[in-house]
C-alpha cells in the first residue's frame, strides 16, 4: 500500500495561512487526489472481474457446444436399459392345442451365407460345401464365388452338425448367421390347421417368419404381435383326438382305395373343431409348394374339409325333416308318399331302391328316400328353404379361422327354382364343405341353438340363435338313431354296444368338371352324433372315391365305406373323449363290456 | 473464517465430485449385470424352448404309438377302446397299514375300512 498522504499536512498548511491562501482547499484537493487513486484502483479490479465472467461464459457455452457437436456426431446406440427379455417377446408366438400340447414353436438355428470377396481359396470352398449339402450344385458355385458377386445366400437353415462341417473347412468367407425357424414337432398331424410359414424380409442377423396357410396365417399378426407377451395361441383342437382320427383315417383311406379323405370332430354345443383331418397331407416343416399343374384339389396342401366343396348327398336330407317338423307341416309318424319316380321339372327323382308307397318320415331318413325328402321340400317351398340353410350357414362361406375359409363359397343353384328345392334337399346341387354339415348337424342336434365353427378354445358355449325347437332337435337325433340302430338302417355298421350313436350316411355321385356325373366314382359321407340322449360330438367322415370289395361286390356306397371307418373312429375316440358305454343300449349282453 | 468457509466449500465441492463419479460407477457396473442377466435370461429362455420343442418331438403321437408297437412284449399297451373303461373296485390298492392279511381292522385309524 502507498504511504498515505496526510488530508492536512501541516507544511503546506501553515505556507497557505502564510500566503493568505484557504488552507481547506489543501484538504479538498488531497481528497480528490485519493479519490481518482481509488477509482482507478477499482476500475483495474473490475475489469480483471469482467474478465473472468466474460472467460467463464465462454467456456460455458464452448463446453456446451461441443457437447452438443459431440452428440450429434456420434453413431445413435440403443437406450441402455431394456425391458427383462425383450429379444425373446419379439419372438413368433408358439401355438399349442386345447391341452397345452405344443403344436408349433421356434428353434435357434442358423443359416450359411458367402462373401468371397473374403475368401481365400473359393474354388475349394465350393467343392467341400456340395460334399456338405449333396443338394449343391459346385459348379455353380465356383461361378458364385469366382465371379462379381458380394454376397450369396447358401442355406436358409443348417442343423448344428452341418455347422460344424462348414466350420471345418476352415473357410473364413463362409459366415453364418442366426436364424429363427418355425418347428412342427409333431409332423404331419394337424397340418392343415396350422399351414406353415415362409421367412420374411431376411438380414444376416435375424429373418422374420410369416404365416402362409392355416391357422399360421390367419392369426400372422397376433402371433407376431410383441405386445402379447409371447402367450401362446391356444387352439381347440386335441392333439391326441386329432393324431387317433388321422391314423384310422388313412388306414380307412387306404383299405378303401379312397384318393382322398376328411373328418371334422366338432362340439355340438360349442362349435369348437376338436379334430379336422384332411388326407393326403404335407408335412408342415417342409411345406410343398402348389402345384402348378394338375387338379389343385389333389395336391396335399388342398384341405378338403375346409376347401374341399362337395354334394354331400343323403346326409343333408335330415335338413329337410327337421325343417318341415319345425314349420308344423308333419310330424315323425306322418305317412309321405315315396312311390316313385318323382317327376318334376323334366326330371325324374328315384330312390336307391324302391320303397313302398308311402312311408313314415322317419322312415324316409332311415331307408333315405330321395323322393320322401323331395314332397317334404316341395311342401317347405323354395324362401323358407333358402333361409333355414342360409341359417345354418351352408350358402355362406364358413367363418372358420382359416385363410382358406373365406374364399370357399358353397356353390349353390343359380335360379333356385322347386326342382333345385327338392334336389337341394337330399344333397344334390349344393356343395359345401366337411366342415360346413359339421356345424349344420350340431346346430341342429345340439338342441336347436346354432353355432359358430371356431377353432380357438371357448371357456363357454356361445348359443347362437334357435333354428328349431329343443323337440325338433330331439325328434331328428332320434331318427338318426334309428338309421344306426333299426335293421333296415343304412348304417348299421356305425353300431356299437353301449353307445346311442345316431348319423345319415351319403353317397353322391361326383359332378365331372365338363358336367354330369361319373358313373362309378362316389363321394360317401357318414355324418353321426354320440351321445344321441346327450348330444355332445359331431363327427364327419367323408371318403373320396371310395372302392371296396366285399363278398365278391364292389361297395362304394356310405354304408359300406365311410361308415366302417366313422365306426373305428369313435370306438378309438369315445374313450379318449370320455364317453362311457351304458347299460341302456348295450344290446348284446355279450359284448357289454367291463 | 473466511478461509475456513473457503476450505468448506471446496472440501464439499471434492465430496460431491467424488461420490457423483462413485454413482457414476455404480450405475455403470449395474448397468452392465443387468445386460449380463438378460443376457442369460435371453440364453435360458432359448434352452428352455428347445428343450420344450424336443419334448414335443419326443411325445408326438406318430413316435409314442410307435414306442408302444416296439415295447409291445414288455408293456402290451393297445389302443384304447370302449372296452378298457373299469370301476374303482376294480383297481388294486397297496394295503392300508394296519390291515392284516385276515383284513381284520386293527388299529383304530383305519377302521373305516374305506378305501382312498
Amino acid at each position: 500500500m502507498t504511504n498515505r498522504i496526510p488530508l492536512r499536512p501541516l507544511a503546506r498548511i501553515l505556507r497557505a495561512r502564510d500566503k493568505g491562501h484557504d488552507p481547506d482547499e489543501i484538504e479538498r484537493e488531497n481528497i480528490r487526489d485519493r479519490q481518482e487513486i481509488q477509482r482507478d484502483n477499482l476500475r483495474v479490479v473490475s475489469e480483471r472481474r469482467l474478465l473472468l465472467a466474460a472467460v467463464l461464459t465462454v467456456a460455458a457455452f464452448g463446453l456446451i457446444g461441443l457437447r452438443m457437436w459431440s452428440i450429434s456426431s456420434e453413431a445413435v446406440a440403443e437406450p441402455i436399459t431394456r425391458s427383462g427379455g425383450s429379444e425373446i417377446l419379439a419372438a413368433r408366438a408358439d401355438i399349442v392345442d386345447r391341452n397345452g400340447r405344443l403344436l408349433a414353436t421356434n428353434l435357434q438355428t442358423q443359416s450359411l451365407y458367402a462373401q468371397p470377396p473374403l475368401m481365400t481359396n473359393p474354388e475349394r470352398a465350393a467343392a467341400e460345401l456340395a460334399r456338405v449339402f449333396p443338394g449343391l450344385d459346385a459348379e455353380k458355385l465356383r461361378q458364385d464365388f469366382t465371379g462379381t458377386r458380394k454376397f450369396i445366400w447358401i442355406k436358409r437353415r443348417i442343423s448344428p452338425e452341418q455347422r460344424q462341417m462348414v466350420h471345418d473347412i476352415g473357410e473364413p468367407g463362409l459366415l453364418f448367421g442366426p436364424r429363427e425357424m418355425r418347428l412342427y414337432p409333431n409332423g404331419a398331424v394337424a397340418a392343415h390347421i396350422l399351414g406353415g410359414t415362409k421367412f420374411g424380409a431376411e438380414g444376416v442377423h435375424s429373418a422374420e417368419l410369416v404365416g402362409v396357410a392355416g391357422v399360421e396365417k390367419a392369426f400372422d399378426t397376433y402371433l407376431r404381435d410383441p405386445a402379447n407377451g409371447g402367450a401362446p395361441l391356444q387352439l381347440s383342437i386335441d392333439l391326441t383326438l386329432q393324431a387317433a382320427i388321422e391314423e384310422v383315417l388313412y388306414d380307412g383311406m387306404r383299405l378303401m382305395s379312397a384318393k382322398g379323405a376328411s373328418a371334422v370332430l366338432m362340439e355340438a354345443k360349442t362349435g369348437e373343431v376338436l379334430a379336422m383331418a384332411s388326407l393326403p397331407d404335407f408335412d408342415p416343416n417342409d411345406r410343398p409348394a402348389p402345384p402348378v399343374e394338375g387338379d389343385p384339389s389333389d395336391a396335399p396342401i388342398f384341405n378338403r374339409a375346409v376347401q374341399g366343396l362337395y354334394e354331400l348327398g343323403s346326409t343333408m336330407k335330415i335338413f329337410a325333416t327337421a325343417q318341415a317338423l319345425e314349420l308344423g307341416l308333419v310330424n315323425p309318424d306322418t305317412h309321405v308318399p315315396t312311390q316313385g319316380p318323382l317327376r318334376a321339372g323334366g326330371f325324374a327323382i328315384k330312390d336307391y331302391k324302391d320303397l313302398s308307397p308311402s312311408q313314415t318320415v322317419t322312415n324316409v331318413i332311415v331307408k333315405s328316400s330321395n323322393i320322401g325328402t323331395a314332397r317334404l321340400a316341395q311342401q317347405i317351398t323354395v324362401p323358407r328353404q333358402q333361409a333355414f340353410l342360409r341359417a345354418l350357414g351352408f350358402l355362406d362361406a364358413s367363418p372358420i379361422e382359416l385363410i382358406e375359409a373365406p374364399n370357399v363359397r358353397p356353390l349353390m343353384p343359380d335360379p333356385w327354382t322347386e326342382l333345385s328345392a327338392m334336389t337341394v334337399s337330399y344333397g344334390h346341387g349344393l356343395s359345401i364343405s366337411p366342415l360346413h354339415l359339421a356345424t349344420g348337424y350340431s346346430s341342429l342336434l345340439n338342441g336347436g341353438h346354432v353355432v359358430t365353427p371356431t377353432l380357438l378354445k371357448r371357456a363357454a358355449p356361445e348359443l347362437g340363435p334357435r333354428i328349431v325347437s329343443e323337440e325338433v332337435s330331439a325328434a331328428s337325433r332320434e331318427m338318426l338313431r334309428l338309421v344306426v340302430d333299426s335293421e333296415d338302417g343304412t348304417a348299421s355298421f356305425a353300431r356299437f354296444p353301449g353307445y346311442a350313436i345316431g348319423g345319415k350316411t351319403g353317397s353322391a355321385d361326383k359332378p365331372r368338371h365338363t358336367g354330369g356325373y361319373y358313373e362309378d366314382k362316389l363321394i360317401s359321407t357318414f355324418a353321426q352324433v354320440f351321445p344321441t340322449d346327450d348330444p355332445q360330438y359331431v363327427l364327419i367322415v367323408m371318403l373320396d372315391e371310395p372302392e371296396i370289395t366285399v363278398l365278391g361286390e364292389n361297395r362304394r356306397t356310405a354304408g359300406w365305406t365311410a361308415v366302417p371307418v366313422s365306426h373305428e373312429i369313435t370306438l378309438r375316440i369315445a374313450p379318449l373323449l370320455g364317453i362311457r358305454p351304458s347299460v341302456e343300449y348295450a344290446g348284446n349282453p355279450e359284448l357289454n363290456p367291463g | 473464517m473466511r478461509s475456513l468457509l473457503y476450505f468448506l466449500s471446496v472440501a464439499l465441492v471434492i465430496g460431491l465430485a467424488y461420490w457423483a463419479y462413485q454413482q457414476n460407477l455404480e450405475t455403470q457396473q449395474a448397468l452392465k449385470r443387468v445386460t449380463k442377466l438378460q443376457d442369460k435370461i435371453a440364453a435360458t429362455h432359448e434352452a428352455l424352448a428347445v428343450q420344450r420343442a424336443e419334448w414335443a418331438y419326443l411325445n408326438r403321437p406318430d413316435r409314442l404309438r410307435e414306442l408302444a408297437e416296439l415295447n409291445f412284449g414288455s408293456l402290451e399297451l393297445l389302443p384304447m377302446d370302449p372296452g378298457h373303461f373299469g370301476s374303482i373296485d376294480e383297481v388294486s390298492f397297496p394295503p392300508l397299514p394296519g390291515l392284516s392279511q385276515d383284513g381284520v381292522v386293527r388299529s383304530a385309524s383305519g377302521s373305516n375300512g374305506g378305501r382312498p
